[in-house]
């Protein structure tokens, strides 16, 4: 570039010249910090509006029957000395209680283990291996997602029947992979076809064949997606009462049902629905924090340029 | 190791695009060839097929003398580079490079060996804990090679290895493949569209064009015999300059060429080497001058038909030549070929005047033209290069 006497050359470096952001005026910039503050401070109320029921639930499980039936439970904040660990002594003493915890344990489990797996190796297919039909799986999987779940209950109700599954946790646990199933291959097959097909096919040239393909490059580095459906599925069954409440007889009901069946008996025996509710939330938040570490970001940096 | 030979290799797409025609190349055993060609003109595909990452839509794949069209890619015992490096983001430097050889239920210690001797020759060993995404782009590249060469491999296949690495590394990692390659000799199939990397590694070039091979052979020969306008103006940078001319031959039989009013005389050697030529007395034809076969005729004295008058329309100073552009008034050529390369290279299709033709030579540096002055310019006419009108094709032998 030759110099030339003209205000162009001049602008534009000026433009193009600086990387940073473009220098403000001291009003934007208060402006900008009470904005972040006001965010901020929006943010953590509305947090703590979520919350309300939760901390609620869990001051609830720590007071006595009589306190809790004399006043809320927000008056913990002026008297303490009413938090007591009692019904969690009793709950620990309910077998009602601990036997469908552990059905919802024996329910979750397999349920989630069982889809994750079988949607990913699906996804795999669906994503990277050229088969005839290929195309009208994927329509199929797609279209299954928006059937709603009370349609299928009778028809697999009534095949239960004629199984003699039904009242089984193997029933139950048959109908979440099933219903279970559209979504998490539909998940993961769009996370799949992400991954740049080089990194396939190098481990093709490496020698792979595709089980190895599958299970050494694409679930690692699949991790982000395979962890989310993991706890959106574990959740869904978790907390899941429908399915059971049609499923599952009293010997194989999961905690949901069982703390329902409570509420039906007693009325408002709240100790023991406060104390359940909240045992049955620990696990779900265990299990998110246990895989809230695989939600990182760029799994793919450094592959490719 | 293995040679590779490929019979009328064909590749149609599903889309009915015609990606590679009737491809007939043979590389022997250990040897360097360099696929290059303008962008979309099927290297890629070509090389895919090789590895098997591609169907083969007829012809044939032979690796060491084996038909591998039915053989799946993790059976050929090729490794192949990919443009994108295509590491495996989750696992360290060693990890990427052992990945293969774990594959092959090597042992242990012999894979640590293999595995440690590679990432000493790339200059990797200080870096095997890391994880790609911690590397430079130069690391990944040499990761990338370090992952293809632990496998000792019947062949190399890469795929612009280097065209994300910025100009002086590219040319630090050009020379350590040329470097490995002739270490190891392991047959390597290169594919890139820098004409200069294919000059400098191959031992063969083969220039493709829309998924034709145009013509192979060691870089000096595409240089020096082009066979057609479009590996004449591919090879070589910048460009051959190529403009419309007429043939005409003396009263004592002699030949010369015109370029618009401007006359070359050919010198005697040239008609006893392109025969062919003759044929073409009175014809118009296409005339090629390569830049580097011009100098400032101030410096090298002026020869009676062997100069060309015109001015200077720019004058670039590259340090180690300065390139000077000038038009001469004869028709530019504009075939088939030529719009090929002007696309390829992003320049505008036949932009210029009609009866002018903008030439550039490479003069030595101790030129003093400067812009807009009147220059003569001493053209090596044992140098020129001629090609038919219509075919494009270069004239020798008839
Ligand atoms: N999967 C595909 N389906 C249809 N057409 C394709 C496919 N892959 C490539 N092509 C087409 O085939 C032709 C050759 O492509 P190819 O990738 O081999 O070119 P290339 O020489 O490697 O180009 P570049 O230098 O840009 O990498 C192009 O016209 C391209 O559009
Ligand atoms: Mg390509």
């Amino acid at each position: 570039m030759t110099l030339v006497a003209d205000p162009v050359p001049e602008r534009a470096t000026r433009d193009t010249g600086t990387g940073g952001p473009p220098p403000r005026g001291i009003v934007s910039r208060v402006a900008g910090w009470l904005g972040s503050r006001l965010l901020r401070g929006a943010l953590v109320v509305i947090a703590l509006f979520w919350l309300m029921p939760v901390l609620g639930l869990l001051v609830a499980s720590l007071r006595s029957e009589t306190s809790n039936r004399a006043d809320g439970w927000w008056t913990i904040f002026t008297a303490p000395a009413q938090l007591t660990l009692d019904n969690y002594r009793d709950i620990v003493s309910n077998d009602t209680i601990l036997d469908s915890l552990w059905n919802t344990v024996l329910i979750s489990v397999p349920a989630t283990v069982l889809v994750v797996v079988i949607s990913a190796a699906a996804a795999y297919a669906l994503a990277w291996i050229d088969f005839r039909g290929r195309d009208w799986v994927m329509v199929t999987v797609v279209s299954m997602l928006v059937m709603p779940i009370q349609v299928a209950l009778i028809p697999i109700a009534r095949l239960y029947g004629a199984l003699d599954m039904f009242g089984s946790i193997a029933g139950v646990v048959l109908f979440h992979v099933a219903l279970g199933l559209p979504f998490g291959v539909f998940l993961l097959r769009n996370f799949f076809v992400g991954i740049p097909r080089d990194l396939i096919e190098a481990a093709r040239m490496d020698g792979a064949r595709e089980w190895l393909i599958f299970r050494r490059v694409v679930v690692p580095v699949g991790l982000p997606a395979i962890a989310s459906l993991t706890i959106f599925q574990f959740l869904w069954v978790w907390n899941d009462l429908l399915v059971a409440l049609v499923f599952a007889d009293p010997e194989s009901q999961p905690i949901t049902v069982a703390l329902q069946s409570q509420l039906r008996q007693f009325g408002s025996n709240i100790d023991l629905l406060a104390t359940g509710s909240f045992l049955s939330m620990l696990v779900p938040l265990a299990v998110f924090f246990a895989f809230q570490r695989y939600f990182v970001q760029g799994v793919l940096a450094g592959s490719t340029k | 190791m293995a040679g590779i030979a490929l019979t009328q290799l064909d590749k149609r797409y599903g889309d009915g695009t015609h990606a590679v025609e009737g491809l007939d190349l043979e590389i022997s055993d250990g040897e360097f060839l360099v696929l290059v060609g303008p962008s979309g003109c099927g290297k890629t595909t070509a090389l895919r097929m090789i590895a098997g990452l591609e169907e083969i839509s007829s012809g044939k794949v032979e690796i060491g003398g084996t038909v591998v069209n039915d053989l799946p890619a993790r059976d050929r015992d090729v490794a192949m580079v990919f443009q994108s490096y295509a590491l495996y983001p989750h696992l360290n430097v060693y990890d990427n490079i052992s990945f293969g050889l774990t594959l092959r239920k090597l042992d242990k210690g012999e894979i640590d060996r293999r595995v440690r001797e590679v990432a000493r020759v790339l200059d990797l060993h200080e870096h095997l804990e890391r994880k790609p995404k911690n590397l430079s782009g130069g690391q990944r590249q040499r990761v990338a090679m370090g992952r293809a060469i632990v496998r000792e491999p019947q062949a190399f296949l890469m795929d612009e290895p280097l065209s994300n690495l910025d100009a002086k590394l590219r040319m630090q990692m050009r020379a350590e493949i040329a470097r490995i390659q002739r270490d190891l000799n392991v047959t390597t199939v290169y594919v890139t569209h820098d004409q200069t990397e294919a000059m400098t590694l191959g031992d063969r070039v083969a220039v493709m064009k829309r998924g034709v091979l145009q013509q192979v052979g060691p870089p000096q020969e595409l240089y020096d015999r082009p066979v057609n306008l479009f590996v004449a103006g591919f090879i070589g940078s910048p460009g051959m300059n190529l403009v419309s001319a007429t043939l005409r031959s003396t009263e004592y039989g002699q030949y010369s060429v015109e370029v618009g009013d401007q006359r070359l005389v050919l010198p005697d050697g040239l008609l006893a080497r392109r025969p062919a030529l003759a044929a073409y007395d009175g014809r118009e034809i296409v005339l090629g001058i390569r830049p580097e076969d011009m100098e400032d005729a101030a410096l090298d004295g002026a020869v009676e038909g062997a100069v060309l008058g015109s001015s200077a329309d720019l004058v670039e100073a590259m340090g180690s030549d300065v390139m000077v552009h000038f038009p001469v008034e004869a028709r530019p050529v504009v075939t088939d070929d030529t719009v090929e390369l002007a696309r390829d290279a992003g320049e505008p299709v036949g932009s210029r005047g009609v009866g002018s033709t903008v030439l550039v030579g490479r003069f030595s540096p101790r030129t003093r033209i400067f812009e807009g002055q009147q220059i003569e310019v001493r053209v090596d006419t044992a140098r020129l290069q001629f090609f038919d009108h219509q075919t494009g094709t270069a004239i020798w032998n008839r």
